[in-house]
């Protein structure tokens, strides 16, 4: 097991979720990350489709990474990945109906999502299988904490629930507080992701730009 | 022709690619530095999407969808084959930006030389994948038959050019403002495409 989770491999997996970040640092991956957080639901589970996918396409490249030639290797990465997200938007149809309608295309859009390009590419193709999963683990994960974050906020400020149950009892209606419809606008994303961006580079000095 | 009309408009404005749906977003933040660049991008995603549309349209009506293999003879009519259209349509995307790029580059090397190290970038580009994907969703709801979706593809290629070269214009006049440190870059960007959306909101009630 010691040689499993060396300091190495820790680092590949730690990395991503913070300093590394795939959403807010290396900017991979925005499209699905905004669009689909109005609510927790739809996040938690665009989330986890994201991590199953990157950590399995990682694995598989890296096993062929030997084989594959060089010149076509966007083709075969493509294929892989297609071929994973429509196993996973079929699994999804069959057991949770609702969110995958909640989801509509962005579920196939994980396809074109750069995280998993850039990861193939900058990790799967030249690293041994197991540290390739963890990476991908790694970046499904800091990809999926952003999506809750941001989703937590729009459906308790924009909704008053969590995951559908009213959170915000009804004495404060009463009192006057009412939602706040805006955030269930599309550029709320935005904004709120613009936030974690802040207090992340507030906080890492060496990550801020000139 | 009003019918192409009111799409036209209606994926420009109201459903805009990158304000509503955030689709394409990775290469708008990244390539919205200055507006001559941005432009070239703008262009080449126009152009992908015009010509990619069609095709997939033609896919899913005469192969992918319930009783389109009809064509073939009786024993095909009940064939469902839409669990495939995604393969399908990023293969078609992927060979459509290919082939693009060899035509432009055997017939017009000066345009080549603008957009060439925009195509292969494209092919991973959300917008155009989100613009199939939409297609197939709103065939016979709000898009009927071929004019609808040519109109359909060279709005949102409209509408995504528009939204980069107003980023990347405000990009460059930002380079002499005083914005707190951590929020420099990344952060300021992403507030104002969220200020841009909440601006691109008041067409929403838009009828034509």
């Amino acid at each position: 097991m010691g040689k499993l989770f060396s300091n190495k491999t820790k680092e590949v997996f730690v990395g991503p979720l913070n300093k590394n970040n795939p959403v807010t640092i290396q900017v991979l991956g925005i499209c699905s990350a905004l669009a689909v957080t109005a609510k927790l639901e739809p996040a938690l589970v665009m989330g986890l489709s994201v991590t199953i996918i990157v950590a399995f396409a990682n694995v598989i490249i890296s096993l062929l990474r030997n084989t594959i030639p060089g010149r076509i290797r966007i083709i075969v990465q493509l294929v892989v990945v297609a071929a994973l997200v429509t196993v996973v938007s079929e699994v999804l149809k069959a057991f949770a109906y609702d969110v995958s309608v909640q989801l509509s295309v962005y579920i196939g859009l994980i396809i074109t999502n750069c995280i998993l390009m850039g990861r193939l590419e900058a990790f799967a193709m030249s690293n041994k299988p197991w540290e390739s999963f963890i990476d991908g683990l790694g970046n499904g994960i800091g990809y999926a904490w952003i999506l809750i974050v941001v989703g937590f906020f729009r459906e308790l400020l924009g909704s008053g629930t969590l995951l559908g149950y009213k959170v915000i009892p009804q004495a404060f209606y009463d009192a006057g507080y009412s939602n706040n419809g805006l955030m269930i606008l599309p550029p709320m994303a935005l904004i709120l992701v613009a936030c974690i961006i802040w207090v992340q580079r507030a906080r890492n000095k060496e990550l801020q730009e000139k | 022709m009003e019918n192409f009309a009111s799409i036209l408009v209606k994926s420009i404005f109201v459903d805009n690619m990158i304000f509503a749906y955030f689709l394409g977003m990775c290469s708008y933040l990244a390539v919205s530095k200055n507006v001559k660049t941005s432009l070239g991008l703008g262009i080449a995603v126009v152009f992908v999407l015009f010509v990619t549309l069609p095709v997939n349209y033609l896919l899913e009506m005469y192969v992918l969808r319930e009783g389109a293999l009809s064509w073939l003879g009786p024993k095909f009519a009940t064939l469902d084959l839409s669990f495939l259209s995604l393969i399908l349509f990023i293969a078609v995307i992927a060979a459509i930006t290919q082939l693009v790029e060899m035509v432009i580059e055997r017939f017009s090397p000066s345009l080549y030389n603008s957009l060439g190290i925009f195509l292969p970038l494209i092919a991973v580009n959300c917008a155009i994948m989100g613009g199939s994907l939409f297609m197939q969703q709103r065939i016979g709801s709000q898009l009927n038959g071929m004019g609808d979706v040519l109109a359909y593809a060279l709005g949102s290629g409209i509408g995504w050019l528009l939204a980069i070269v107003g980023l990347a214009a405000i990009r460059e006049k930002m380079e002499y403002s005083d914005v707190p440190k951590p929020l420099r870059g990344l952060g300021i960007t992403f507030i104002t495409v969220a200020l841009m959306g909440i601006a691109f909101m008041c067409f929403s009630g838009l009828k034509i």
